[in-house]
């Protein structure tokens, strides 16, 4: 046993502060506003009686006071956002235009060089490939899930199962896949399950995450691997808000199965499947902790994200590295004014 | 069939079968389903599973023969739980101590963003003020800035402070130690607002507005509606939000390598572990057991409180 519980105490010392620092400023704003207000309340009941006694016109309620709640209320949160999010934000964009060590301005050469270097340019790439495919694949799997066992028995558990990677790391999945794609020489006996089923077939066992460009697919595969389970569930709920009566209508008619899904089911919830693609297609873009844990970014796997990261806290490019947090911003943005849109359409048709 | 027949026992009794073909091909459509779904359901649990049972087995087992040979030769030992958490090598792990540092990023980095997030939506709900509106749609905007667009000024902000045009506006933090656990909860604080506000606040604007008026007629003030009123009756949402906060914060790794480091002081469990993948990749007795350990914690919250957490991933997806 090396477990020292003197060397954790700083540690829990910290964590004492930081509870405390939360009662004191929860706490004392409520008090705050609590005691503030109740000052005023008793001066204006005193202006009131001392109004009527001397039978001059009643003060009306003042309306700023509601806003010097807002005030109070929303302090807390537009300040840690301006500091910790606008701000910031703003200065990447600025820190975009300027060299490595944030002194000249150098125009858009980074960005220049974001298309302009192969490496960069594969990395580009890698992220088109992922932000295509694992939404389209989590999404389908999902889906086909949903539609499978709904009303089926011990239906909890079955979407549990499908449901659990989402409360795993993403450090976590990528050291289970990783076990699954280990590899051992031929002749030796495999320990990765994929490669005992290649060799159970017949094959010869590979070293997966070296090869370009199947790394890649397989690296996508723990990323459709967590979120299909989001899928699964929110798709599974606007199944069972199909109303009966269409479903039990369709059934009259004798549709089958098939035509069911594609004509009843589909269409029915088709909001909740934009939605679904739209959240994974964002997190997919900003995907970082699966390639950074399986390869490092190595082999051609790099993408925007994990690029960021490396150009600007390993290479001290805060340049180049802020011209990809910039682009990937760029790239969030058409997704979310094509999901802004359709919320409005529907609310048009609804 | 009439419409006061109920509508389950409309569905077994309508489906006429006319022919015997057609009630054999529905039949086996409903054995293909099952069994699509089952070879998804093992294909999804069969990874996290074969991992446990290795982390199970002894070393020189795990490293020469794959996990399902277990089952032909079970060999069980917790040797490898007992290294990782406290073994004495630095190779070893010392999961325990980050452990530790997990659970100290973590709570404060889930209530601050709670408190604050709950007391904004109140007031972008329930208090009339002028721009209102603008300052939701410009809170719930910030949803979509990732949050790689904050990190390089951020960083920045906590080691050199802020100053503006020579004049010294905040002084650089200089944490050191334990101290650093602190601009870890600031980061995540600030990141998690957006999307905290957004979730409470579609939850709290729709509690009934005669509640709050009869409230405000009996002369209560809004931090008392707040408190007595709101905050009792979005405890499924407050839950549902402090999940999500929770397993995000728990399993996030690339704020925690920004802002708390690699050092075995602050770093929480990912940072080792994703270290440990990269330096030991072969060291599976290990890698195993730490995956566990990772995942443990995450697992009994989500089991355990997987209906407030659906709950809050519907309110927060589905609504929009």
């Amino acid at each position: 046993m090396n477990f020292d519980f003197a060397e954790q105490s700083p540690k829990l010392m910290m964590l004492l502060w930081g509870l405390i620092a939360f009662a004191v400023v929860v706490g004392g704003l409520l008090v705050l506003l609590d005691a503030v207000p109740a000052f005023f309340a008793r001066r204006r009941e005193a202006r009131l009686v001392a109004a009527s006694a001397s039978g001059a016109p009643l003060p009306g309620r003042s309306r700023s006071r509601e806003g010097l709640f807002a005030t109070f209320f929303l302090l807390p949160t537009i300040l840690l956002l301006m500091i910790g999010l606008v701000v910031p934000a703003l200065r990447t964009t600025l820190l975009s235009f300027m060299d490595g060590g944030s002194q000249n301005f150098v125009g858009l050469d980074n960005y220049r060089w974001m298309f302009a270097d192969d490496a960069i340019v594969r990395v580009l790439l890698n992220t088109l490939i992922w932000v295509t495919l694992v939404p389209l694949v989590a999404t389908s799997i999902g889906l086909l899930y949903a539609v499978l066992v709904d009303k089926a028995r011990m239906e909890a558990v079955a979407k549990s199962l499908i449901f659990m990677p989402m409360a795993i790391s993403f450090v976590g999945a990528s050291i289970i896949w990783k076990f699954v794609y280990a590899y051992r020489g031929e002749g030796e006996e495999q320990i990765g399950l994929l490669n005992q089923i290649v060799v159970s077939l017949g094959g010869e066992p590979r070293q997966w995450l070296l090869d370009s460009p199947l790394n890649t697919l397989l690296l996508i595969v723990i990323m459709v691997w967590i979120q299909a389970g989001f899928a699964m569930v929110v798709l599974s709920a606007a199944i069972k808000a199909i109303p009966a009566d269409i479903v039990e209508a369709a059934r009259l008619d004798g549709v089958s199965p098939w035509q069911m899904f594609a004509q009843i089911t589909l269409p029915s919830i088709r909001p909740a499947l934009i939605v679904v693609v739209v959240t994974i297609s964002i997190a997919t873009l900003k995907v970082f902790d699966i390639v950074r844990t399986s390869t490092n970014g190595n082999y051609d796997t790099s993408v925007i994200a994990n690029e960021m990261y490396n150009q600007a806290f390993r290479y001290g490019q805060n340049g180049q590295g802020s011209a990809l947090a910039v682009f990937l911003f760029v790239l969030v943005v058409p997704i979310v004014i094509f999901q802004i849109r359709n919320i409005r359409q529907q609310r048009r048709e609804g | 069939m009439t419409t006061t027949t109920p509508p389950v026992a409309a569905g077994t009794q309508d489906e006429t079968p006319t022919t015997r073909a057609s009630r054999v091909r529905k039949r086996l459509n409903s054995r293909t389903a099952t069994l699509v779904a089952i070879v998804i359901a093992v294909v999804w649990t069969i990874p996290t599973f074969g991992l446990f049972v290795s982390s199970l087995r002894p070393e020189n087992q795990i490293k020469t023969t794959g996990w399902w040979t277990f089952f032909r030769d079970p060999e069980f030992t917790l040797q490898n739980y007992q290294d990782v958490l406290f073994g004495q090598s630095s190779g070893s792990g010392q999961l325990a101590n980050y452990f530790v540092n997990s659970l100290v990023i973590t709570l404060p980095s889930v209530l601050f963003p709670l408190a604050f997030a709950a007391m904004a939506a109140y007031a972008l709900a329930w208090i009339n003020f002028r721009g209102r509106d603008w300052v939701y749609i410009a809170i719930f905007a910030l949803q979509i800035v990732p949050l790689q667009m904050a990190l390089v000024p951020l960083l920045s902000f906590f080691s050199r402070g802020v100053s503006l045009g020579g004049v010294t506006l905040m002084p650089a933090w200089n944490l050191d130690g334990a101290q650093n656990f602190a601009q870890v909860w600031f980061a995540h604080t600030c990141f998690a607002l957006p999307f905290a506000v957004y979730l409470l606040h579609n939850f709290v604007s729709q509690l009934p507005g005669d509640l709050m008026e009869a409230a405000r007629v009996d002369g209560a003030t809004h931090p008392k509606i707040f408190r007595t009123i709101v905050l009792p009756l979005i405890a499924p949402a407050l839950a549902a939000f402090g999940i999500f906060q929770f397993l995000w914060v728990w399993n996030d790794l690339l704020v925690a390598l920004i802002f708390a480091g690699g050092s075995d002081v602050t770093a929480p469990l990912t940072v080792r572990l994703a270290e440990l993948a990269g330096t030991r990749g072969n060291e599976w007795q290990r890698l195993t057991a730490g995956a566990f350990v990772s995942i443990v914690v995450p697992l009994i919250v989500f089991l355990s409180l997987q209906r407030y957490f659906v709950r809050g991933l519907l309110a927060g997806s589905v609504k929009g």
